[in-house]
């Protein structure tokens, strides 16, 4: 059923602020039952398989089992997505497998400015200029109607 | 049932789902705003980190312009598209795109580069990224830009509101949190809708667990389409729906095999389809000018593959094995060889890992070797998504100057992105005929918007109301299915049990319906007769009159929605929100008769093109809230330059 989770790895996130797959789920699927203190996927036939729960969990509690409807059993895709990049081991059902490992971003995370280190440029409210801009563009004007020969 | 507390929040700016354009619009808006001491405020369903269609992440930029001219890359989108697009709105995204890209690598997005630094292209528009953390990476400029105090995260925005005194402005938006029993009212000068496109509109070919394995994310529920075509906002090419092909069941990408690794399909009999299209007498010639430039538009590719799925020589077949053995040959010795061949290999499933994560566990369960053999593609269902090859959302201004002095009066007034409701503004999947803007164009697209809703908000300084009447009656109608559940749920056995799972299809009650089967009957009464895949994308006058009947049903039953919690509470609302786009896309096809986009929909009443009648209007609507009805008419296209030669990918 797309994203499950494991019960003897969840401690649903007792010791954090907020149960982390229930957080980020973008598709508000996963919910802690609060007498057994352990999330589940409450509504896997909507579950995209986007993996956010499982990358974000801190017990490794959760896996995603293939849609039953089309994917034969037995095989498996696992992150481990660290600060900088992100390890797959990708284990097929007939027991080949494979690993890789990809970036996922070149600062670190909370570093982000919301100008990109290109200021805040020179436009006005009133003209086309948007903020950063002309220096985000890597020009040194914006194109217009008059450019169309 | 349990009170519900009311939450106010006033502020200048309103800025509804944070996905790509969204986000573009946290950054844009808060530096205008800072300036003009002004507030911005964020609304989200889900948590911004990982909200909209990015959620998962990507593998390449599908718009980036380089060197090319804004006119460049109108040729392609007018040519994809069938000759309509919006000329104005397609040139302003593509001149501010390039300055978007190189924000999220100054974000920290990784981008391929070679050997001399240049950004690696998969076509003449497309880059190659590491992309699994895109949304992540840019959502936190945004929410650095806003200030997290300003974002509300799960709360689901049901309406949006309009000034007591002036129905064509727009005042504020009020939903409910997800969370917590709290409705929320919005109070703002502005509104930005960003809210995205429409999933599980139409019958998805995967219907037990597979069901949520859509190619467009399943929590795009068609708010941005309701939102602004409630409010009283003219809706522009509703008609225009997209559908991809892709490697089927996990509608994992293709693009990297066609642009990057260069692989060819073919019908099951091993016909090069889109070679015999092309070929003298070839099926493409039936539709020009189109079918007979390249790039070859998308509904026509789909066309081909359909025509030869339903003549019987399906399945289509992706030749994977023959790409990569094609690429790794050119290797000077063994040893390059195999080197090339690990390359390739990690970089065709980082394709999957980064955005389709299913179709990687789709191939590992059925032990997929892309160098060993060929795989399967399909079309999809239809989708509503007006950012890529779809043209579906509302009608909004474009900028001052793109425009020709014709064109002026009917594509700008006053501010850039504005809807034709005053202070209403949309950007993303929920602009019509702004199309092939993806995440890169619809992020700028959003800094678009959100600049030019600033400036609404300091030309117009009064603070406009809504009528406290209709925001109590509103309070009402948002929790009424937790008590149509309350009221009835004892009537059965089924309702007195403690259930596990959030919805039981199963949960039979003459009082009520369950979310999951609303969508169910919509689902149904759209792929039968409104052209979805189970009747091989036909539709005629008659499919779609007996579609508006059922519509009617559905829609009066939608009153008797029950939802035992606060999530099915959403479930409800984003199918009422679904409904409202199903409606409108149908009377927009039942309005163009003719087959302008085939691949996508067939009026088989209509079966061809008609350039005369059609070739140069867009179909807009305006749905009357009190009266229940929509009035459809004609837009003329303007076409602002002559495209001499289309500049392919």
């Amino acid at each position: 059923m797309p994203s499950f989770v494991i019960q003897e790895k969840c401690d649903g996130c007792k010791g954090g602020e907020v149960t982390a797959c229930q957080y980020i789920c973008p598709n508000d699927l996963m919910v802690l039952d609060e007498d057994l203190m352990k999330a589940y996927n409450a509504e896997p036939d909507m579950c995209w398989e986007c993996y956010n729960c499982v990358k974000i969990c801190p017990t490794q509690a959760i896996e995603v089992r293939g849609y039953a409807d089309f994917c034969p059993l037995g095989a498996s895709c696992m992150p481990m997505r660290g600060s900088e990049d992100i390890m797959w081991t990708v284990k097929f059902r007939g027991g080949t497998i494979k690993r890789f490992k990809f970036p996922i971003r070149t600062v670190p995370e909370g570093s982000v400015s919301p100008d990109g280190g290109f200021g805040d440029g020179e436009g006005s409210l009133d003209d086309q200029l948007l903020y950063t801009e002309p220096a985000s563009l890597r020009a040194d004007e914006l194109w217009t109607m008059a450019d169309h020969q | 049932m349990q009170d519900f507390e009311t939450v106010e929040v006033s502020t200048d700016l309103l800025i509804i789902g944070p996905g790509m354009a969204g986000s573009g619009a946290c950054v844009e808006a808060a530096h205008w705003a800072k300036k003009n001491n002004l507030k911005v405020t964020v609304v989200d369903k889900a948590a911004m980190e990982r909200s909209g269609a990015v959620a998962m992440g990507l593998s390449a930029i599908n718009q980036y312009q380089g060197e090319n001219t804004p006119v460049d890359y109108l040729s392609y989108v007018r040519q994809d598209l069938m000759g309509l697009c919006r000329d104005d709105l397609v040139m302003d995204i593509s001149r501010h795109v390039n300055g978007s890209v190189h924000l999220f690598e100054g974000y920290g997005l990784p981008l391929w580069k070679d050997e001399n630094g240049n950004y690696v292209h998969e076509g003449r528009w497309q880059l190659m990224i590491n992309g699994e953390s895109y949304k992540a990476i840019v959502a936190e400029a945004g929410k650095t830009a806003v200030n997290a105090d300003n974002i509300y995260e799960r709360v689901f925005i049901v309406k949006l509101l309009l000034d007591k005194n002036d129905k064509n402005r727009v005042c504020g938006a009020i939903g409910f949190s997800v969370r917590e029993n709290k409705i929320y009212i919005f109070k703002c000068k502005a509104c930005l809708v960003t809210a995205g496109g429409a999933v599980h509109v139409f019958r998805p070919r995967s219907t037990g667990e597979g069901m949520g394995r859509a190619w467009y994310p399943p929590w795009n529920s068609g708010s941005s389409s309701y939102l602004t075509t409630t409010a009283g906002a003219e809706m522009s090419s509703q008609e225009v729906v997209f559908i991809p092909g892709r490697f089927k069941d996990g509608y994992g990408p293709v693009g990297a095999w066609f642009l990057l690794f260069k692989a060819t399909a073919t019908s099951a009999s091993g016909v090069n389809y889109m070679g015999e299209g092309l070929a003298e007498g070839g099926e493409l010639h039936n539709w020009p000018p189109y079918g007979e430039v390249k790039p070859i538009p998308t509904c026509l590719r789909n066309h081909l593959m359909m025509q030869k799925m339903y003549s019987g020589d399906g399945p289509i077949l992706m030749h994977t094995d023959k790409a990569i053995a094609k690429l790794a040959e050119q290797a000077p010795d063994e040893k390059a060889y195999k080197k090339e061949l690990k390359k390739l290999e990690a970089e065709a499933w980082e394709d999957f890992l980064d955005m389709t994560i299913s179709q990687a566990v789709l191939w590992a369960s059925k032990d997929v070797f892309p160098e060993e053999g060929p795989s399967e593609i399909m079309p999809s269902e239809p989708y509503f998504i007006g950012s890529h090859s779809g043209a579906s959302g509302a009608w909004t201004s474009g900028p001052e100057d793109i425009q020709t002095d014709e064109s002026k009066s009917d594509y700008f007034w006053g501010y850039n992105r504005m809807t034709t409701v005053n202070g209403l503004f949309s950007a993303g999947d929920g602009v019509g005929n702004s199309s092939h803007k993806f995440s890169s164009g619809s992020f700028t697209e959003g800094r678009i918007a959100a600049k030019a809703a600033i400036k609404y908000c300091v030309d117009n300084t009064d603070m406009p109301e809504a009528d406290s009447a209709v925001v109590d009656k509103l309070k009402q109608d948002i929790v009424a299915p937790l008590k149509v559940y309350e009221e009835n749920c004892a009537y059965t056995t089924l309702g007195a049990t403690k259930k596990r799972y959030d919805m039981p299809v199963e949960e039979v009650n003459p009082y009520y319906i369950t979310p999951k089967m609303a969508m169910f009957r919509l689902n149904k009464i759209m792929d039968e007769y409104v052209a979805g895949w189970g009747n091989q994308y036909n539709c005629s006058a008659t499919s779609l009159n007996l579609a508006l009947q059922e519509l009617k049903r559905l829609k009066e039953d939608l009153s008797k929605l029950s939802a035992r919690n606060l999530h099915e509470l959403m479930r409800c609302w984003e199918n009422v929100h679904r409904v409202q786009i199903a409606e409108a896309h149908t009377r927009h096809k039942l309005f163009r008769e003719e087959t302008r986009w085939p691949g996508y929909y067939y009026r088989t009443d209509f079966p061809k093109m008609n350039e005369e009648k059609w070739g140069d209007v867009f179909v807009n609507s305006v749905y009357d809230e009190e009266k229940d009805e929509f009035k459809l008419f004609t837009r003329k296209k303007y076409s602002l330059v002559d495209i001499k030669e289309v500049v392919g990918m």
